[in-house]
């Protein structure tokens, strides 16, 4: 009799020293359906993923293909079993074009020579078969990340896989693209193709998958069938508790102007036009304002000119009464302004240091951690890394000494998080902090954002997830081509109108 | 003005062949700033060849062995580079230093014990060639045509054909520029530096030994091959990493260096009364603003200089 699943992980083990990443794990993938993988950050299914491609070889437990027992001792081995993944960091070469990066290990040759006009014929067929929409010719570097991702479902298709897995697929893409992606995976598997979707936002699986498996801490937790179940109950899977989606806070209480940001401009390091124009508006302590807008309307150099990394072309800011319009980064940040930043890795962290070092970025020179003679005193260093770590419930392979490179993005962030809330600061910037956390993670930062602003902090949130924007803050501001275009009462407004601004087809004028 | 075109023609094979050697090595991923060194190794190869090969042997055969000789010898050589780097992830820069630093002292070392040998009263590290080299060498006219200015017109369309037109080419590259998804499409990062780096060993031995058959019919390996390997590096970015690009920036290049030999030559360039070791700067002085120039907008291999390491994402 044949098999009604495509691929089976049954009962798989796999223990890393001190920690044991999967326990017990069974995965079973139907053919020809949409099954989601669903877990917090290190609930192990990365792990899980990376046994099944052959990475890591499980202590215990099994893998089925078509229902005979199959051994994958490498990525090769996988790849003959018809089982192909799109990374959450893609596998391309930027320089290459989309159609060398499809064939690429593949090539078709004739007499060593390659071959691209029947490789370029099949390409297009598949794109067309399965309306994925790439110009085969195109630069890697030039296209969208939308297209990119397209190349790399082709790649796999190009390979004939038969199991097709995406890792975390939408959480580079616009909603736009992510809708489309979810039409791509729906036609590949009305066309027998089986798919495992790892994901950690439930609306997204809700709305895709047939199928949901869920792991927590490293367990496995059940299988459900999506149409019989709802996403509270899925959250409370995946979490181990019900997760509040709405913020619990009491009405704010706005007490002095913290920060007074008047006539702003930064110019754009991309193009000619300024990036923010002359933009005025004031944060007060124990208020959460949040700066909204789609991605790319000034937003990031507005922060980069608030925290220093940029200089202002023209205006003034005060903080708490001071001048600090040209005050240096250093002098921002231990003048009570921390920064929790859009691109972690780029202004985050440092990946090659230990966490604790990371922790301790901005603080270093001070007596508690250096000595009169200048050198880093390093009991005292451990003991404040271990206080956050636990407090924080950042999660790292070695605590204290583990290289933040090798953490996963989620604690990583709780990382940058911990050190920028624990320096207890009156001015919070934080961008994005929710960038790539699972639910529980973006509720409990959510919690400390309130908590912040009812001790009595400012708190400027910039945000792109509307869900956010909606939730947290106490005031909104829209910011459109680099102007704010709008304020408006979170408990006042709907998501449609402050749509409308974003847009960029409504506008007031709105004057600090 | 022949001899200017003949000297600008040799120097400009010599710094070709190397520099396609070191685009080979890049593109895998790999920095070879051992290509000086490995010229040496190689010039010192085909001269130990061409002083043992008996008088009298035929001419192809002479061309044939000591080509094999310097091929067989940078090969051997920029295998350290290989081993080091890629096996055991050693700094690439540093050891192409060492590289540098290791063939010119290792050849004079071995070129004085040969000679001295032979010779208890000859303590020299010269190498001479007078008779053998003529099998290089054809004239026409007055103008001394050298086969090397063949091998390296073939060797640069052999170059663009296998990066651009083959398998190998396309794997090569995509693991200097993310060995990562190379790695994730089942290939081997690890075979293909090694053969980045070989190939760079056997046209840099190639252009070691064209470089010392350019001018004289004897070479004093004290004094290594001037800088050329690292001439040839600066090609190679002025190119790009690309072939005919390198190919335009090699000709540009050894015209610079052929002045310095025949700028007596011309009149007007005597009347200047500018002293010759301004003429000897000018390829280096050259190279220098070049860079200086071109290399802010100047794309390297994304990879190069960075030991493979499978848990890098």
């Amino acid at each position: 009799m044949e098999s009604p699943y495509a691929i089976e992980m049954l009962h798989i083990t796999k223990k890393f020293p001190g920690i044991i990443a999967n326990d017990d794990i069974t995965l079973q993938l139907k053919k020809g359906e949409i099954h989601a993988l669903l877990g917090e950050n290190g609930a192990g299914k990365s792990t899980l993923m990376s046994v099944l491609f052959g990475l890591y070889q499980a202590e215990e437990g099994i893998i089925k293909k078509d229902g005979v027992e199959v051994k994958i001792n490498d990525p090769n081995d996988a790849n003959d079993l018809g089982i192909g993944m799109v990374h959450q960091h893609f596998k391309l070469v930027e320089c290459f074009s989309v159609l060398d990066n499809i064939i690429l290990g593949v090539e078709p040759t004739k007499n060593g020579f390659l071959q691209k006009k029947e490789a370029r014929e099949k390409v297009l067929a598949l794109s067309e078969k399965y309306g994925l929409q790439v110009d085969p010719d195109a630069i890697i570097e030039d296209i969208t990340v939308g297209m990119q991702q397209r190349t790399e479902i082709l790649k796999m298709l190009y390979r004939d896989n038969e199991i097709l897995i995406f890792d975390e697929p939408t959480a580079v893409l616009t909603p736009q693209e992510i809708d489309e992606l979810m039409q791509i995976m729906r036609n590949l598997a009305a066309e027998g193709k089986s798919i495992l979707f790892i994901s950690h936002k439930l609306a997204e699986i809700m709305a895709v998958a047939d199928r949901c498996t869920v792991l927590r801490k490293g367990k496995y937790i059940g299988t459900v069938e999506t149409k019989n179940t709802t996403m509270e109950q899925l959250s409370a899977m995946m979490v181990g508790r019900n997760v509040n989606f709405h913020v619990d806070k009491q009405p704010s209480h706005p007490g002095e102007v913290i920060l007074d940001v008047e006539h702003m401009t930064v110019a754009s390091k991309v193009h000619k036009k300024d990036a923010v124009k002359d933009v005025s508006f004031k944060v007060r302590a124990g208020e959460i304002v949040c700066i909204a807008g789609i991605d790319g309307n000034g937003q990031t150099e507005l922060v980069y000119g608030l925290s220093g990394l940029e200089p202002l072309k023209s205006g003034k800011l005060t903080f708490k009464g001071q001048d600090i319009t040209k005050a240096s980064i250093r002098k921002r940040s231990t003048s009570g302004m921390s920064h929790i930043p859009e691109d972690r890795h780029k202004h985050g962290l440092v990946l090659d240091y230990p966490l604790e070092y990371n922790l301790i970025l901005q603080r270093y020179f001070e007596r508690e951690f250096t000595s009169a003679a200048g050198f880093l005193k390093r009991k005292p260093i451990r003991e404040y890394a271990n206080r956050l770590i636990e407090e924080y419930d950042v999660r790292s392979g070695q605590g204290a000494i583990t290289p933040a490179r090798s953490m996963s993005g989620g604690n990583q962030q709780k990382a940058i998080i911990a050190r920028e809330i624990d320096k207890n600061p009156d001015l919070l910037l934080a961008v994005q902090p929710t960038r790539g956390l699972d639910v529980g993670a973006i509720e409990s930062v959510h919690k400390q954002l309130v908590a912040q602003r009812d001790a009595g902090k400012a708190v400027l949130l910039v945000s792109l997830e509307l869900d956010e924007v909606m939730d947290v803050p106490d005031r909104i501001l829209v910011m459109y081509e680099g102007e704010i275009v709008g304020e408006l009462d979170p408990k006042k407004t709907t998501q449609e109108e402050l749509g409308l601004y974003m847009a960029g087809a409504k506008r007031d004028e709105v004057k600090a | 003005m022949l001899l200017l075109l003949q000297y600008t023609l040799i120097f400009a094979s010599v710094l070709l062949l190397v520099a396609l050697g070191g685009c080979f090595s890049e593109h895998s991923g790999v920095i070879n700033l051992g290509l000086e060194g490995i010229m040496v190794i190689g010039a010192l190869g085909g001269a130990l060849m061409m002083r043992w090969l008996p008088a009298g042997t035929s001419a192809l055969v002479v061309v044939l062995l000591t080509l094999l000789a310097a091929i067989v010898f940078g090969v051997v050589y920029s295998s350290l580079l290989a081993v080091a780097c890629i096996n055991f992830k050693a700094d690439q820069t540093i050891v192409g230093t060492a590289l540098n630093l290791l063939g010119t002292a290792g050849a004079t070392v071995l070129v004085k014990a040969i000679n001295t040998a032979a010779n208890p009263n000859d303590h020299s590290a010269t190498i001479q060639y007078i008779e053998q080299k003529k099998a290089f060498i054809h004239y026409f006219g007055s103008f001394e045509f050298n086969w090397f200015m063949v091998i390296a017109v073939v060797i640069l369309v052999l170059a663009w054909v296998t990066l651009y037109k083959t398998k190998f080419g396309l794997r090569l590259m995509a693991c200097g520029e993310h060995p990562q998804a190379a790695a994730s499409v089942g290939i081997s990062v690890f075979k293909m530096r090694w053969s980045g780096v070989l190939i760079s060993g056997a046209l840099g031995g190639l252009g070691g030994i064209c470089y010392i058959l350019a001018g004289v019919s004897q070479w004093q390996f004290e004094y290594g091959v001037a800088g050329f390997g690292f001439l040839a590096l600066a090609v190679m970015i002025f190119g790009q990493w690309k072939p005919w690009r390198i190919g335009m920036a090699a000709l540009l290049f050894g015209f610079f260096r052929a002045l310095s030999n025949v700028y007596s030559g011309f009149d007007f360039l005597t009347a200047l009364n500018i002293p010759g070791t301004v003429y000897n700067m000018l390829p280096y002085i050259v190279s220098l603003i070049v860079l200086a120039l071109t290399s802010k907008k100047s794309r390297a291999p994304k990879a190069e200089g960075i030991p493979y390491d499978k848990g890098m994402r």
